[in-house]
């Protein structure tokens, strides 16, 4: 781990962007309905923007002269950095939905406070970040309120989504002293934002959430599940097979 | 296939103190997630802009208006403008 | 093109005076350059025509997602990426405002994609290939979009107001399609001596399947007199394949690829390029369901379409619930 938290911290954020919007990105062409595989693909879009801003600040500050796409393309599973939520596969789009709702709650209020964040650099990107996020958890909010009260079918696929994910929800709040360090002591407010929303929107949703969840965890440290190897051999193929080519 | 979205005409202020115009159309099950697919398909999230949507079948004189604005794709997804790519001038027309 | 193999219904063009006065005032119109709209008097044929003509193109944006669509989560960079999903996201927009556009003369969306996923509808014979390597990818947006410009240009000056309005916004979308494929074939060019195989390779793949876009020689169409009368087409397929070739062939040259037809030279007495003959065998059993991809490409869009069926359904049953919610409180 490098001395500087900043450039952990932005790995994480930098990880989750790359993470979700790859997956989310591969829906291109096969989503319900056209309207949604535009909406979808504009999340997308924003993730892998938002990416290329935190990877890069984490290559420089690295000191190693590492790109950005030297981060995304040419580091090993144990050296990513993102939350094990976002590499969960894309599964049914009622999974990608719920996916997308846990860290958009997260993310949204995430942002928020590291806009005032005392790093400038660490500011900037949040700032510039933060109205993306904010229609993300819109769009995903309406989704999981509409999807959850629906149909019989869509309420039960989604609770459903609810109970096999809401497991890994509870990484993206486990602070320790790298969070700490960048973000500062407000990082209690966005649990208790993360619970507060999460709850009024569930039971809008006519969703229970899951009671006693085990909260899975690793991710921050590089421990993840299985998916996200399978995720990288794909992403980074070419890079790898190409050593030094550029594209 | 009975249970089809209705159809939505959208209109969109571009600019401040220019009325709304008729971009096109699109599916959605009701008003808001029409005007969320909107900006999503109309506008590619620019901001400032107001939205209509209006219900297809609720218009009446329904001769659609003259070519509507077409908007900028996002200042920040600069590589959807041509000028992004450097295409060397032996190459011609492109 | 997008819409190769549309017949329209004329039994032949006529003259203005075998018209009665309705048509004759509509064909008039037409040659005058006043856009028709959905509520004007149309022939039969006129709206047919268009319908198939609007739809095939939108099947083919649809479609078209898929074979570009497959190289987005192995794009090599976080930028070509980037690229490449505001692309495919792009001619989704476009199926969308094809949709759209045809549904203005009475047929429902989900009719025509009943009507693709059934195998009844065509779409363009190109997305029938395979993306083989990353250089397919370039050479897609180089000659395909390419192609689809040069033949979506006139379309904006189509008779038919829908049509023409959507193929304004699709043009100004389309512009940096064309430029994104050929910058990726810059690159490889540039690049290791793998790159620039794998750039050859994917011309040498890819070149015949374009020049198939335009569809058959007009010789062999019986339809495209009636069509080029009423204004949705401007310029026979012959006539735009030549402008493809004759503005392909010198970026082909800068690239310092060869293009894969001996037969190509230049006739300076035409002011074009000569060129071989195209596997109309080939473009035939494609078009009827035997290309590479045809399977493939179907069973995506009727899985997407069905696994999505609770979606839409649901959304539909809330937003119903809710209508009722709302009267209710009145
Ligand atoms: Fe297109
Ligand atoms: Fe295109």
């Amino acid at each position: 781990m490098a001395d500087n938290p900043t450039v952990e911290f932005a790995l994480r954020m930098g990880d989750n962007c790359l993470v979700l919007g790859q997956n989310v990105s591969a829906w291109c062409g096969h989503a319900p309905v056209l309207e949604e595989d535009i909406a979808l693909a504009n999340v997308a879009l924003d993730l892998i923007g938002q990416t290329r801003m935190w990877l890069g600040l984490a290559g420089e500050l690295e000191g190693k002269g590492r790109s950005a796409d030297d981060l995304a393309f040419l580091r090993d599973v144990r050296e990513f950095r993102n939350c094990l939520l976002v590499e969960q596969p894309n599964s049914d789009f009622g999974q990608t939905l719920m996916r997308q709702f846990l860290f958009d709650a997260w993310h949204h209020p995430m942002l928020k406070m590291l806009s005032g964040a005392a790093d400038a650099r660490v500011a900037e990107i949040a700032e510039k970040s933060v109205k993306e996020a904010a229609y993300h958890l819109d769009r995903s909010t309406d989704l999981i309120i509409r999807l959850g009260d629906g149909s019989d079918e869509s309420h039960h696929r989604m609770q459903g989504a609810l109970d096999r994910l809401w497991r890994y929800s509870g990484e993206l709040m486990a602070a320790d002293a790298i969070d700490e360090a960048v973000v500062g002591p407000g990082l209690g407010d966005i649990e208790a934002q993360y619970k507060d929303y999460t709850s009024k929107v569930f039971g809008e949703a006519t969703l229970t959430i899951p009671e006693a969840a085990f909260m899975q965890k690793g991710g921050k440290v590089g421990l993840h599940t299985e998916a996200l190897g399978h995720m990288l051999a794909d992403m980074q193929f070419l890079q790898r097979s190409y050593p030094g080519a550029q594209w | 296939m009975s249970n089809e979205w209705p159809l939505w005409e959208v209109f969109i202020r571009g600019q401040h103190g220019m009325s709304h115009r008729h971009v096109g159309s699109l599916h959605a099950p009701d008003s808001e997630m029409a005007i969320n697919n909107a900006r999503d398909v109309y506008t590619r999230r620019n901001e400032g802009v107001s939205i209509w949507v209006v219900k297809a079948g609720d218009i009446t004189a329904s001769a659609p208006g003259e070519k509507g604005p077409l908007f900028e794709p996002a200042n920040s997804k600069v590589y959807r403008h041509p000028t992004f790519f450097d295409i060397p001038d032996d190459v011609g027309r492109m | 093109m997008y819409a190769q193999e549309v017949k329209s219904t004329g039994k032949g063009v006529l003259s203005l005076e075998e018209m009665d006065p309705v048509e004759r005032a509509f064909q008039e119109k037409v040659n005058a350059g006043v856009k028709i709209e959905p509520k004007d008097w149309m022939p039969e044929g006129y709206r047919k025509t268009l319908i198939r003509q609007i739809s095939q193109h939108a099947h083919s944006e649809i479609v078209g997602q898929l074979p570009e669509g497959n190289w987005i989560t192995r794009a090599p960079t976080l930028e070509r990426k980037a690229i490449l999903i505001a692309k495919v996201q792009d001619e989704a927009g476009h199926g969308l405002y094809l949709y759209c556009a045809a549904e203005t003369l009475g047929v429902s969306r989900d009719q025509m994609t009943e009507q693709l996923l059934s195998g009844k509808a065509k779409y363009s014979s190109i997305f029938n290939y395979p993306t083989l390597t990353w250089a397919d990818i370039g050479a897609i947006g180089w000659l395909v979009d390419g192609a689809a410009i040069m033949n979506q240009v006139p379309l904006q000056r189509c008779s038919f107001g829908p049509y023409s309005r959507a193929m304004i916004r699709v043009c100004k979308e389309e512009s940096f399609h064309q430029r994104q494929g050929y910058d990726i074939m810059m690159k490889l060019c540039a690049g290791t001596l793998d790159q620039k195989a794998m750039a050859q390779d994917a011309l040498d793949r890819w070149w015949w399947p374009s020049l198939m876009m335009f569809g058959p020689s007009d010789a062999q169409s019986v339809h495209s007199a009636q069509s080029l009368a009423w204004k949705i087409k401007q310029d026979t397929n012959d006539e735009l394949r030549q402008k493809f070739v004759d503005q392909t062939v010198p970026q082909a040259k800068y690239l310092g690829l060869s293009v894969p037809d001996p037969d190509l030279k230049w006739n300076e007495e035409k002011g074009g390029h000569d060129f071989g003959e195209v596997d109309w065998e080939e473009f035939f059993q494609v078009v009827s369901g035997n290309g590479p991809c045809n399977a493939d490409r179907m069973a995506a869009r009727r899985k997407a379409w069905s696994d999505g069926e609770w979606f839409r359904d649901a959304l539909m049953a809330h937003a119903e619930k809710h209508s009722a919610d709302k009267v209710a409180a009145e």
